[in-house]
């Protein structure tokens, strides 16, 4: 049987984080009234003219330096299609002189894609269908929204390196990481904010040459590129095994029955009729463009793991990824909390325990979390090594020192989180005992798979005031006695 | 190409047109005999490079003032034939 190579290529488009459009000064915000940020630049009226938003292009210029590549001067060109997303009847992109080429990304894995170009245009408005239950080819008619229409994107193209769909899904996990990390994108894919488009063949594995490929769009999250992939990927397979050949063309990703489908668009190419934009000057990356570019962006995703997973210690038993970084440290750099455990650990805190309390309960809330005092971050945490808090007690003093700021001690103190003393928590313990005999003596005959549940009555009956150190400890002495 | 350009020309007008567009093709045939090899292509006409404005909202049109130039409108929206396929 023959095998085959998965061969994928991605483009994605990403919406830059500026205040305002890329040609107007109209809003760029998603979830605004339709059609309340629209002015004649947008909606291609005659006789209005784009003017280039500067920090779009510091933007985009910060892109392609986090994607290593180089920074060249660029124009724009029309690309003319009708469609009424876009009311100028041309979207203004950039061709075959984008602003980035030449670059390439590095997966937690150590493998590497190449990055083809990372180029401007405008974004298209947004279409909704009246009728046939919201699908384009059984709508009675549509209605337009054109807030969107001339938001800043850049498109980054990769080169066709991924092999597999967990690789695309990594590529993008990895290039959503940078592109929030740069400021440039909330890389909200649920939003819209990050679109994902993937080239997908297959190859017999002694082939050089690559197979036809289709492109499959509509992907809106990691989960349905991965599966939109593996997808292609059989079904392509099936159609070669059986004789047949894969026909290059465009297909939807349908969430609903799981598959692709062909989009039947007309057989003749698109023809674009691409020309320089005579209303637009060229792009040059001057030392002032790449200087603001470059300006207060920080340390990348990567690297961030990388020291951050080194406060566990060299090869750490809890890494579950490649590259030696857990899923906490993963979640932590994400959400830009890496900066809080760092304080945290140089004041004194456990890293294992900073990173939890980081990972799990600050990251609930992470605006309130980048907020927070690491030093105050890090009292906490020594309270709840030392046995002085109980898990469920920390976690609670930390909800309110996120909500109100404050020293974790007096929280805990207003709280009533008064460390149990002994003589209460022997009662417990002993209570505990007596009321599950058969428990305790599977306990006392060496069954530490009950112990979890001895310590559960003890939580209960203290209300989770006990600490689950000392509960432990008293029931050892106790077998022991 | 008037297909391409979705323009309605009745049959004086695409006669009259065909006329103008070979001569303009005409011209671009002269253009392509002459030796262009050391002359980069002109993406502007004035050596002008980064013109830019900063990222400062202003204020945009009122929804309903162009609403009601608008064919038909629904629901703040524009409201549009039925599409007959994805976008390119
Ligand atoms: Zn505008």
């Amino acid at each position: 049987m023959t095998e085959y190579e998965t061969v994928v290529g991605l483009e994605v488009h990403c919406e830059l984080s500026t205040t305002t459009k890329l040609f107007c000064g109209c809003r760029n915000a998603f979830g605004d009234e339709p059609n309340t940020n629209i002015c004649p630049v947008c909606l291609g009226l005659p006789g209005s003219l784009p003017v280039i938003n500067r920090r779009a292009v510091e933007l985009a210029l910060r892109i392609g330096a986090a994607l290593n590549c180089t920074a060249r001067r660029s124009i724009f060109h029309r690309k003319n299609y009708f469609y009424p997303d876009m009311p100028k009847d041309y979207q203004i992109s950039q061709y075959d002189e984008p602003i980035n080429v030449d670059g390439w990304l590095e997966l937690p894995d150590g493998s590497r894609v190449g990055i083809e170009r990372a180029h401007m245009e405008e974004d298209t408005g947004k279409t909704t269908h009246v009728g046939g239950g919201g699908r384009i080819h059984e709508a009675s008619y549509s209605l337009v929204d054109y807030n969107r229409a001339g938001v800043p994107l850049v498109e980054i193209v990769s080169r066709p390196d991924v092999r597999s769909a967990a690789q695309a899904r990594a590529y993008v996990d990895e290039l959503r990481s940078i592109l929030v990390a740069t400021g440039a994108s909330d890389g909200r894919m649920e939003e819209g904010s990050l679109r994902v488009d993937a080239n997908i063949s297959v190859r017999p594995v002694v082939s050089a040459e690559f197979g036809t490929r289709c492109e499959v769009k509509n992907l809106n999250s990691l989960r349905s590129l991965e599966r939109a992939v593996e997808y292609e990927v059989e079904r392509q397979i099936a159609l070669i095994e059986s004789g047949g050949s894969v026909s290059q063309e465009t297909r939807h990703w349908d969430e609903g029955d799981s598959s692709t489908h062909s989009m039947r668009s007309k057989e003749e190419a698109n023809d674009y009729r691409y020309f320089p934009e005579p209303d637009l000057t060229p792009l040059v990356p001057d030392a002032a463009l790449l200087a603001a570019a470059g300006e207060g962006v920080g340390a990348m995703p990567a690297e961030r793991r990388h020291r951050l997973s080194s406060l566990l210690g060299a090869g750490s038993d809890l890494a579950t990824r490649t590259d030696g970084s857990t899923d906490q440290v993963v979640t932590v750099v994400d959400l830009g909390l890496d900066e809080l455990v760092h304080g945290a650990v140089a004041a004194g805190a456990d890293p294992r325990l900073a990173l939890a309390r980081a990972a799990n309960e600050a990251a609930a809330n992470p605006d309130a979390a980048r907020l927070l005092d690491p030093v105050a971050f890090a009292g906490l945490v020594k309270m709840e090594s030392s046995g002085r808090l109980s898990a469920t007690q920390s976690k609670e003093v930390l909800a309110e020192l996120m909500a109100n700021g404050g020293d974790p001690a007096q929280i805990a103190g207003r709280l009533g989180y008064e460390q149990m003393d002994t003589a209460s928590l022997d009662a417990i313990v002993d209570g505990v005992i007596v009321a599950n005999p058969l428990e305790w003596k599977r306990y006392r005959e060496g069954d530490d798979k009950v112990a979890q549940f001895l310590l559960g009555q003890v939580m209960k009956s203290s209300k989770g005031r006990a600490n689950g150190k000392l509960v432990a400890q008293a029931f050892a002495s106790r077998r022991e006695a | 190409m008037a297909r391409l350009a979705r323009l309605a020309l009745d049959d004086d007008e695409v006669g009259r047109y065909a006329v103008q567009l070979s001569a303009i093709l005409e011209h671009v045939d002269a253009v392509r005999r002459l030796d262009t090899a050391d002359v980069p292509p002109t993406a502007h006409p004035f050596p002008v490079e980064n013109v830019l404005r900063s990222d400062i909202e202003r204020p945009s049109l009122d929804r309903d003032s162009v609403l009601s130039q608008a064919p038909v409108a629904e629901s703040g929206r524009f409201r549009v034939p039925r599409i007959m396929g994805e976008a390119p």
